[in-house]
C-alpha cells in the first residue's frame, strides 16, 4: 500500500473543513449541491471499471453505475449552476 | 504514476478546492461551480488506468460503445432532472442525484471486489466493502428522503424494538464486512457479498425511515458527505487519486455543513438522526394550554392598510410560500411597499423550507435584492420597533413555544422573534400545524392576525388593496 495516498487522503479532510468554515446559510443548499456534483467524480470509477468488464453481469452492472455517475455529474453541476443564477440575476 | 500524471491530479484537486471556495461567497458561487466543473472535464479528459494506460487510447470495444451510450443517457437524464424541476423542488433533486452517485460508488466497488482475478489486500478488500457499504446506504436513504420531500409517509415511522432490530442489522453487517476482510482473497465469499450489499440498502431505508420530512435537509447534506467518502473509499480501491481528493473533500465539507445546519437548529445531529426514537408519547401533551383560546383573523384590506402605513415592515417566508410559489407576488409586494417609503426586509431563518437558504435561492429567483435578505441573528434584536411582521406560510420557525414552552419537543431552537413585533400578520391556508406537528402559539397571541387563504391570492389581494390606498 501506497502511503501517500494516506498521507493526501488525510490532507484533503482538513481542506474540506477549511474551505466552507465561513460559509454564510444562505448559501447551504448551493454548496452541498456542488459539492454533491464533485462527487459524480465516481463517474470515472464506472468508466474504469466497465472498460474492463469481461462477462455480461459485470457490463451490465458497470453500464448502470455509469448512467449513474453521468447522472450525479451532469445533473449536479447544471442544477447547482440553475440555483446560483439566480444570485446573480438579483445582483443587478 | 508519470509525472505529468501527478502534476494533472495536483490541477484537478486544486480546481476542486478553489472551486469549493468560491461557492461559500455569494459573488463568486456561479463561478466556482463552474471553476469546479472544469476540473471535472479535465479529469475526465485525462483520465488513466489504475495500471497507467491512457483510457481514451484503448482499442475501441464494446465497453467503450457502453461507456458513451450511458454518459450520454445520465446526461439526457440529469439536464431534463436539473432544468425541468421546480425552484421548489431543488432539495429533491439534490438528494436524487445524491442518491444515483451513491448507487455507482456501490457498484464499482463491488464490481472490484466481486472480480475474479483481483489480488485483494486487506487494505483494498476494506476500502471496497466499505464504499459498497457506504454507497448503497447512501442510494436507499437518498431515495427515502426524496420520497418524504415529496410529501410521502412523512412522519418519522417508528415501531417498537426498532433500535434494536436496526442495531441488529448494523451489528449483522459489521461482522460479514468483518468476515468478508478476513477470506477477501480466497473467492467464495459472492453470497456473503451480496447479503452484505442488501443489507446496506435495508439499513439506509431503515435510518431515514424514522426521521421527520422536516429533517431532511440534514439527511440530505449527511448522505451527500457519506457518498463522497464513499467515493473515496472507490478511489482507493481502484488507485485513482483524483477520486480519493475530489471523495474526500466531499466527505469532510458536507460533514462539517451537516453540523452547520444542526446547530443552526439548536439540535445536535444524534438528535436529528435517532430522535425519533421513544418520543412517541411525548409530544402530544405540547400545547394543551391553548385550549379555549382562539385566533383573530383579518381580511386582506385591513391587512393592506396595516402595511401600507407601517414605517418598518419585516416579510418571514417560510415553506408554505414555496408550496404556493408566491415568491413573485411576495416581491411585487415589498416592492409596492417600498414605493410608498415603507422600509421592508425579510427575515431568512436558516432552516426555513426544506433545506437551508431555500428561501434565498426562491426570492433570488424573484429579483428580491440579497441585500434585503436578513440572517435571523440580525433580525432578532430589531423586531420591537417592527410595525408589521408579515409571516408568509412559515411556522415552526417563528413559534414562540421554542423560547417559552420547556415541554415542547421544539424548545432550544432559534426562532425568528415575530411576536415582537407591533403586529403580526399570519398568513396560512388552515389552522394546520407545521412539519414539527405542534401548535404554533404565535397564532393565539393578542397582537396577532390570521389572514387565512391561498397565499399567491393574499398575496394579490394584497398587491391590489396597497395601490388603491
Amino acid at each position: 500500500m501506497d502511503s501517500n495516498i494516506i498521507f493526501i487522503f488525510i490532507l484533503a479532510i482538513f481542506v474540506g473543513i477549511e474551505v466552507i468554515s465561513k460559509v454564510p446559510s444562505m448559501l447551504h443548499t448551493p454548496l452541498m449541491s456542488g459539492t454533491n456534483a464533485i462527487h459524480g467524480i465516481i463517474l470515472f470509477g464506472g468508466i474504469l471499471v466497465l472498460a474492463d468488464a469481461a462477462t455480461l453481469p459485470e457490463q451490465a452492472l458497470g453500464f448502470i453505475a455509469v448512467v449513474f455517475g453521468s447522472a450525479n455529474v451532469f445533473g449536479g453541476f447544471m442544477v447547482t449552476d440553475r440555483m446560483l443564477q439566480m444570485f446573480k440575476k438579483a445582483k443587478k | 504514476m508519470s509525472p505529468i500524471n501527478a502534476y494533472i491530479i495536483i490541477g484537478v484537486s486544486a480546481l476542486f478546492i478553489v472551486g469549493i471556495k468560491l461557492l461559500a461567497s455569494p459573488k463568486t458561487a456561479r463561478l466556482g461551480n463552474l471553476v469546479a466543473a472544469g476540473g471535472m472535464l479535465i479529469a475526465f479528459l485525462t483520465l488513466h488506468k489504475p495500471t497507467g494506460d491512457y483510457v481514451w487510447s484503448q482499442t475501441w470495444s464494446i465497453n467503450y460503445t457502453l461507456i458513451a451510450i450511458g454518459i450520454v443517457i445520465g446526461l439526457i437524464i440529469g439536464a431534463i432532472g436539473a432544468y425541468s424541476v421546480k425552484m421548489t423542488s431543488m432539495p429533491q433533486m439534490v438528494a436524487l442525484f445524491n442518491g444515483v452517485g451513491g448507487g455507482a460508488a456501490a457498484l464499482v466497488a463491488s464490481l472490484e471486489f466481486t472480480r475474479p482475478d483481483n489480488q485483494i489486500t486487506t487494505f483494498l478488500a476494506v476500502s471496497m466493502l466499505f464504499a459498497t457499504l457506504i454507497g448503497s446506504l447512501s442510494f436507499s436513504g437518498s431515495i427515502i428522503a426524496f420520497l418524504k420531500l415529496e410529501g410521502k409517509f412523512e412522519k418519522p415511522y417508528t415501531f417498537p424494538g426498532q433500535n434494536i432490530l436496526n442495531g441488529l442489522v448494523l451489528l449483522v453487517i459489521l461482522g460479514l464486512g468483518g468476515w468478508l476482510t478476513f477470506y477477501a482473497s480466497e473467492g467464495g465469499t459472492f453470497t456473503a457479498f451480496i447479503v452484505l450489499f442488501l443489507l446496506a440498502l435495508f439499513f439506509g431505508v431503515a435510518m431515514v425511515m424514522p426521521i421527520g420530512g422536516a429533517d431532511m435537509p440534514v439527511v440530505i447534506s449527511l448522505l451527500n458527505s457519506f457518498t463522497g467518502l464513499a467515493v473515496a473509499a472507490d478511489g482507493f480501491a481502484i488507485n485513482n487519486l483524483a477520486m480519493v481528493v475530489a471523495g474526500t473533500l466531499v466527505g469532510s465539507s458536507g460533514t462539517l455543513l451537516t453540523l452547520l445546519m444542526c446547530k443552526a437548529m439548536n439540535r445536535p445531529v444524534s438528535n436529528v438522526l435517532f430522535g425519533a426514537f421513544g418520543s412517541a408519547g411525548g409530544t402530544g401533551a405540547a400545547g394543551g394550554d391553548l385550549a379555549g383560546k382562539t385566533v383573530k383573523s383579518i381580511q386582506a384590506d385591513e391587512a393592506a392598510l396595516l402595511l401600507a402605513y407601517a414605517q418598518q415592515v419585516v416579510i418571514v417566508p417560510g415553506y408554505g410560500m414555496a408550496v404556493a410559489q408566491a415568491q413573485h407576488q411576495v416581491q411585487e409586494l415589498s416592492e409596492e411597499l417600498a414605493e410608498r417609503g415603507v422600509e421592508v426586509r425579510f427575515a431568512i431563518h436558516p432552516v426555513a423550507g426544506r433545506m437551508p437558504g431555500h428561501m434565498n435561492v426562491l426570492l433570488a429567483e424573484a429579483n428580491v435584492p440579497y441585500d434585503q435578505l436578513c440572517e435571523m441573528e440580525a433580525i432578532n434584536p430589531t423586531m420591537d420597533r417592527v410595525d408589521v411582521c408579515l409571516v408568509i406560510g412559515a411556522n415552526d420557525v417563528v413559534n414562540p413555544a421554542a423560547r417559552e414552552d420547556k415541554g415542547s419537543p421544539i424548545y432550544g431552537m432559534p426562532i425568528i422573534d415575530a411576536d415582537h413585533a407591533k403586529t403580526v400578520i399570519v398568513m396560512k391556508r388552515s389552522m394546520a400545524t407545521g412539519f414539527a406537528g405542534i401548535e404554533n402559539h404565535l397564532f393565539y397571541k393578542d397582537n396577532t392576525r390570521m389572514l387565512f387563504g391561498d397565499a399567491k391570492a393574499s398575496l394579490n389581494a394584497l398587491v391590489a388593496q396597497v395601490k388603491a390606498s
